[in-house]
């Protein structure tokens, strides 16, 4: 049994509760094979970074688990016929951190500061912008 | 006086700059994760490209797991391949 973390993307078109049901259905095939759950995220509709399939957004889940070999292998091949999951990604991880992960602070905390978002998602434009980023302008305009 | 004078000469001369520290090793440095997409930013291009090493003055170890967290960000589209 090992560790391992999973996130997949679901269509953008299905509802909130259907992605539920879809997680609940790929949980089923780990917790089955006794395997275990040991957290689960719904990072919410997020836009992507490019088009997969023609969608533009995508529901995010993440489990971490512990797991055998088997279930993980049914667990992939449930997900890649399944036509609602766009992507997914399954890594070994060393342990499962306390808490949610960065996906669901920084969601946290947007909410918190409310009114000053024009600092989020523009990095670059503002004040944020670091070192390596500077030197690279100066060498492409030299 | 003298102090000020070799200063000045070291902004003007780029080659014996001081080498800035790994930003990954030390005490409390940041963790490299894929899902941490405003970390991973900061060391690709504008055009979405990783920053080679000898710019950020990343170390070679965590400049090959910074690659695979940028890498694993892209396929799960948290972060883009090309920006044009």
């Amino acid at each position: 049994m090992r560790l391992y973390e999973s996130v997949f993307i679901a269509r953008q078109d299905i509802t909130t509760a259907q992605v539920e049901t879809l997680a609940d259905e790929l949980a089923e095939i780990i917790t089955s094979a006794g395997g275990s759950i040991k957290k689960r995220e719904y990072w919410g509709l997020r836009a992507l970074a490019y088009r997969i399939k023609k969608n533009r957004k995508g529901h995010y889940v993440m489990f971490n688990m512990e797991t055998g070999p088997e279930a993980l292998k049914e667990y992939e091949r449930i997900m890649g016929l399944n036509e609602d999951v766009l992507r997914f990604l399954n890594i070994r991880i060393e342990e499962v951190l306390d808490g949610s992960s960065i996906m669901l602070q920084a969601k946290t905390e947007r909410s918190q500061r409310g009114g000053r978002d024009d600092y989020d998602g523009s990095d670059r434009s503002t004040s944020n912008v670091t070192a390596p980023n500077n030197i690279i302008d100066e060498k492409i305009e030299g | 006086m003298t102090q000020l004078e070799i200063k000045r000469e070291a902004v003007r001369r780029p080659f014996n700059r001081r080498r800035k520290a790994c930003p990954f090793s030390g005490p409390n440095a940041p963790k490299i994760d894929y899902k941490d997409t405003k970390l991973l930013a900061r060391y690709t291009s504008e055009r979405g490209k990783i920053v080679p090493s000898r710019i950020s003055a990343v170390s070679a170890k965590k400049q090959r797991e910074l690659a695979t967290a940028i890498k694993r960000s892209r396929f799960l589209a948290l972060m883009p391949y090309v920006t044009v």
